[in-house]
């Protein structure tokens, strides 16, 4: 393929990126330099000052409640699915497809009712606790609502589906026959997966937990509605300042932040595959397993 | 079916015979909170007047201040904001001047309508709901009745997590400035410095904030006492009428929700005709008797059923007594102060 044709070939997707992506990005950069109009707004007055609110404790703390609360989900998300992809992996062929739809089919309905439904089953009211009630297993209706375990739950639940497909992907390319020459040179079940699995399955975890930790992180839905606004996190921040405050700026300083934050992640996630990747072509078996 | 088929066919028909240029361009666009206002009156209207209408919705003031400041107020040619923000928007020069003699109803407005601090005379803005804030309880599930702002921002131990606050700024504010004895548009750094300290130590017994769907928390149990706008508590008491409504002793905020023209309207004649209509007394009315809020339009509200007030008190209380509450101002650059102050509350 020569040059120009490949040029041709990528311009839409390249222009789509330059102008959708790096384009707002810049113009949110640009934003976040200047002062707030009384009404909302952009004062154009250059300031460092949205930076330097940015890094106040407050806000510091907010950035930190909002790392650990989306490394928990993102934690709790990998230990539910990795275990079901490698179960849907290992299931026969014919199955697979049927498994993973079943994985998508949260998908079909709104985030929001799904969001909602969690409330309907949480409340104090709730299923739950009702049932639990009337089984005469607890008292008082426990407090499963309105904290951060509901909304750590709220963000495993709706980004689990992500991790089982990263991982489906990642584990069933290893094939069997890796397992297989494990069993043969007397590894036990949990060494062939711990020495041998588990490795050549890291770049799909990483995948999984950044898929997971950059959705969390920035998500503002499940705090509000599951955490009843009580565990605000960094996407909700954003949110309140740009339509609450009506402080474009501020909001800008802190989207700008965060899709700083992203991008090293992501960076990071390449590098990491990249270099799995390599070692696993240096120990002389192909990166895409042979079928 | 079948039937249902035909109409739609037919009213496309009727649509491309008489719509195109002629209703095209007097279309009018009405942006409004979502379920403030009955489904059908848009219709109505259309049908009364023969101006096309299109309801666009916001959730929040903010939004739709937000919208129109950044693009001039295009696209839109009536506006329902609360009062501060009617009149930051006629600061900003984006509402038109009314006429008043395009809109004639507005005689039917109680005289205490006519002259709201604000817009004395109602030069840019026309009052469509109207009311105050307080505080909305389970009167069953609360050990005392609530007389007190302080009731809710300290209150005794049975009620901690059971309760719910605004947290829009101007709202959230006014419950820390009042119970303090200050004004809900006081600037001073020093008063709002203390309505804070209470705001904050306040959030440490709220169950949650909420702006939208304190009633059926209510109603639900999961909570006892919410910091709610008197007509939306009637929601909650449509649903429980152990539910009940009280404006603490330290006073509360009077807010106004107008209907404003922007001045970008091409049609500012056809928005006029339909802050007219809705001013009408049946029109208006219909309104109060759908979103159960007070309406400012003495008219129609000598024609409420005694029945609707006796089963939400609140929509009963005069004029004269809603003017004893403090009227929301815009305050300007003191704005920036507020925001700044809810940010720091709502998110500590």
């Amino acid at each position: 393929m020569n040059l120009s044709r490949r040029t041709i070939l990528l311009a839409p997707g390249l222009g789509y990126l330059a102008l959708f992506l790096v384009l707002p990005c810049l113009i949110i950069f640009a934003y976040s330099l200047f002062e707030r109009g009384t009404y909302g707004g952009i004062d154009y007055t250059l300031t460092a000052g949205n930076y330097l609110r940015a890094g106040s404790s407050l806000f510091a703390r907010i950035f930190l409640d909002s790392v650990r609360i989306a490394g928990t989900a993102t934690l709790v998300a990998l230990l539910i699915g990795y275990p079901a992809a490698y179960a849907i992996a290992a299931a026969p062929r014919n199955r697979q497809m049927a498994l993973l739809v079943l994985v998508m089919l949260p998908f079909w309905s709104n985030y929001l009712i799904r969001t909602y439904a969690w409330i309907v089953l949480l409340n104090n009211e709730g299923l739950i606790n009702r049932g639990l009630e009337s089984m005469g297993v607890i008292q008082e209706p426990l407090p499963l609502l309105y904290n951060e375990f509901a909304v750590v739950l709220g963000l495993v639940y709706n980004y689990v589906p992500f991790v089982i497909l990263a991982l489906y992907s990642s584990i069933s390319r290893l094939g069997p026959e890796l397992r297989e020459a494990s069993f043969d040179l007397g590894g036990s079940s949990w060494t062939t997966f711990r020495r041998v699995t588990l490795p050549l399955t890291v770049p799909g975890i990483a995948a999984g937990a950044v898929f997971v930790f950059v959705l969390s992180i920035g998500n503002f839905v499940t705090p509000d509605l599951l955490g009843g606004g009580q565990r605000p996190m960094l996407g909700n921040l954003i949110y309140s300042q740009y339509l609450s405050a009506r402080d474009w700026p501020m909001g800008s300083a802190l989207g700008f932040i965060l899709v700083l934050i992203m991008l090293a992640l992501l960076f990071g996630q390449a590098v990491f595959a990249h270099r799995a990747a390599g070692e696993v072509e240096a120990r002389g078996v192909p990166a895409g397993a042979p079928r | 079916m079948r039937a249902g088929l035909l109409r739609a066919a037919a009213l496309a028909c009727v649509m491309s015979a008489f719509g195109g240029t002629a209703f095209a361009e007097g279309k009018i666009v009405i942006s409004n909170w979502d379920g403030y206002m009955p489904p059908e009156l848009l219709e109505a209207f259309t049908k009364e007047t023969g101006i096309a209408a299109e309801m666009s919705v916001h959730a929040t003031n903010e939004e739709i201040m937000g919208k129109v400041t950044a693009g001039g107020g295009q696209g839109y040619d009536v506006l329902f904001v609360s009062s501060p923000f009617a009149e930051a928007l006629k600061k900003l020069d984006l509402i038109a001047e009314l006429d008043p003699a395009k809109i004639p109803n507005l005689a039917n407005l109680y005289p205490e309508a006519r002259n709201l601090s604000y817009d004395p005379g109602n030069h840019f803005s026309v009052p469509y709901a109207w009311g105050t804030t307080g505080l909305c309880y389970r009167s069953d599930l609360v050990a005392a009745e609530p007389t007190s702002w302080m009731d809710m921002l300290k209150p005794a131990d049975a009620l901690k997590g059971k309760i719910t606050m605004l947290k829009t700024d101007r709202w959230l504010m006014a419950a820390g400035l009042k119970a303090l004895g200050y004004s809900v548009n006081s600037v001073d750094e020093a008063e709002v410095g203390k309505a804070k300290e209470l705001l904050t130590e306040a959030k440490k017994s709220l169950l949650a904030y909420d702006d939208t769907t304190f009633y059926s928390k209510l109603v639900s149990g999961e909570a006892s006492l919410v910091h709610a706008w008197d007509g939306w508590c009637n929601y909650g008491i449509a649903e429980n009428a152990a539910i009940k409504f009280v404006v603490p002793k330290e006073g509360s905020d009077m807010w106004v929700d107008t209907m404003t023209v922007t001045k970008a309207s091409e049609n500012k004649d056809g928005a006029m005709a339909f802050i007219n209509y809705v001013l009408r007394p049946d029109v208006h009315a219909w309104v109060a008797n759908n979103i159960l809020y007070k309406v400012p339009n003495q008219k129609a509200m000598e024609t409420l059923d005694p029945a609707l007030i006796a089963q939400y008190p609140n929509i009963g209380m005069s004029p004269a007594d809603l003017m004893k509450q403090e009227q929301l101002r815009d305050l300007g650059d003191g704005q920036k102060l507020y925001t700044q102050t809810v940010t720091e509350i709502t998110f500590q």
